[in-house]
This record gives structure tokens, C-alpha cells and sequence, in this order.
């Protein structure tokens, strides 16, 4: 999966998301994703988290093995 | 998920103070994700149990519905969910890992 296609769908479900998408290894496959948004604030981890998922709707775990991902709210 | 294998994970979280899902097992972590949960938990130095969710296909699936969490290694502590691999390292390293486990009055490793 292409890393523009994860932050696009990540922008889509949460319009406030500021996504960055690092290629840890240069495969195409091993990614970090850190989303930034202010609808997050008042969420803990697990509810932040959970709300990126939903926006990769099902394809977490799935076609989307090694996505490694951290949540903030702005400062 | 049938009721038997959600019953069969209620009482794995239930009977276990601290208790990862993972792909392998502590000394043969299977995914990297799992291995840093297991280094996590061992820097912590508190008893832990493992389940190791390719010996059982039935809990792999299970799990993911059980926590509404759509990957594996899952931490839960005391009954409750807490996370997974990306959430436990930025717990472990805000110092609140070590507070939770504190609070919930965890023993430590033997």
C-alpha cells in the first residue's frame, strides 16, 4: 500500500489530521504513521488509535502489516 | 467469534494480572511488533503471562473482535485493555507503563 493512499485516507476520515508517513525500511510495506489532530483532544491513546483504524477501514492488520502509529493532539 | 472463544478470552483476562497476545513466544517472539512489547515488559520487570495467538487460530481472530483492536501484540493489565505495541512503548516512555502497573499493584517478576 502506497504510503500517499494511507495519508489520504487517514485526511479523509479525520479532515483535521496532520498525517506524516515515514517508509522505514524503503519497501513499501513498513511504515510509521504520526496524525496529529485537534478532534483527538479529549480522546486517550486507545480512542485515538482506534479512530485512525476506522479510517483504514478493516485494512489494519490486514493488507497493512507493519504500520507502527503515534496520536497527539496539536500543542 | 463464538461464545466459547469469548468466553475462553474473558477468562484469560480475568485470570491473568498482566496479560500480552502475541505472535510467538517471549523467548521467540514471531514479529517485531511483539518483540518490543516483550522487551517493554521486561524492562518493566513485572510477572507477566503470554498467550501466543499462532497456536490458536480461534483466539487470533478472536482477540481483534474482543478488543476492537485490529492487530496483535494486545497488553491488557488488571481485566483491561490497555494497548498495543505503539501505545505501550509511548506509555513506557512517558513513565506511565511503569505508573499503571504501580496503581493496579502488579507484582514484579519473580
Amino acid at each position: 500500500m502506497a504510503a500517499d493512499d494511507i495519508a489520504d485516507m487517514i485526511r479523509a476520515a479525520i479532515p483535521d489530521a496532520q498525517v506524516e508517513i515515514t517508509d522505514l525500511a524503503g519497501d513499501g510495506d513498513h511504515y510509521a504513521a504520526r496524525v496529529v489532530a485537534e478532534s483527538f483532544r479529549g480522546m486517550n491513546r486507545v480512542a485515538q488509535q482506534r479512530a485512525v483504524y476506522a479510517a483504514l477501514g478493516g485494512r489494519m492488520g490486514g493488507v497493512l502489516h507493519a504500520l507502527q502509529l503515534t496520536t497527539a493532539v496539536p500543542n | 467469534m463464538t461464545d466459547a472463544v469469548h468466553q475462553r478470552i474473558a477468562d484469560i483476562v480475568k485470570g491473568n494480572d498482566v496479560v500480552l497476545f502475541m505472535k510467538g513466544t517471549p523467548l521467540f517472539p514471531q514479529c517485531g511488533f511483539s518483540s518490543r512489547a516483550i522487551a517493554i515488559l521486561e524492562h518493566l520487570g513485572v510477572a507477566y503471562e503470554s498467550i501466543d495467538v499462532l497456536q490458536d487460530q480461534a483466539v487470533r481472530q478472536g482477540i481483534k473482535a474482543f478488543s476492537d483492536w485490529p492487530t496483535i501484540p494486545q497488553l491488557y493489565v488488571k481485566g483491561e485493555f490497555v494497548g498495543g505495541s505503539d501505545i505501550m512503548m509511548e506509555m513506557y516512555e512517558a513513565g506511565e507503563l511503569h505508573q499503571l502497573m504501580a496503581d493496579q499493584g502488579v507484582a514484579s517478576a519473580n
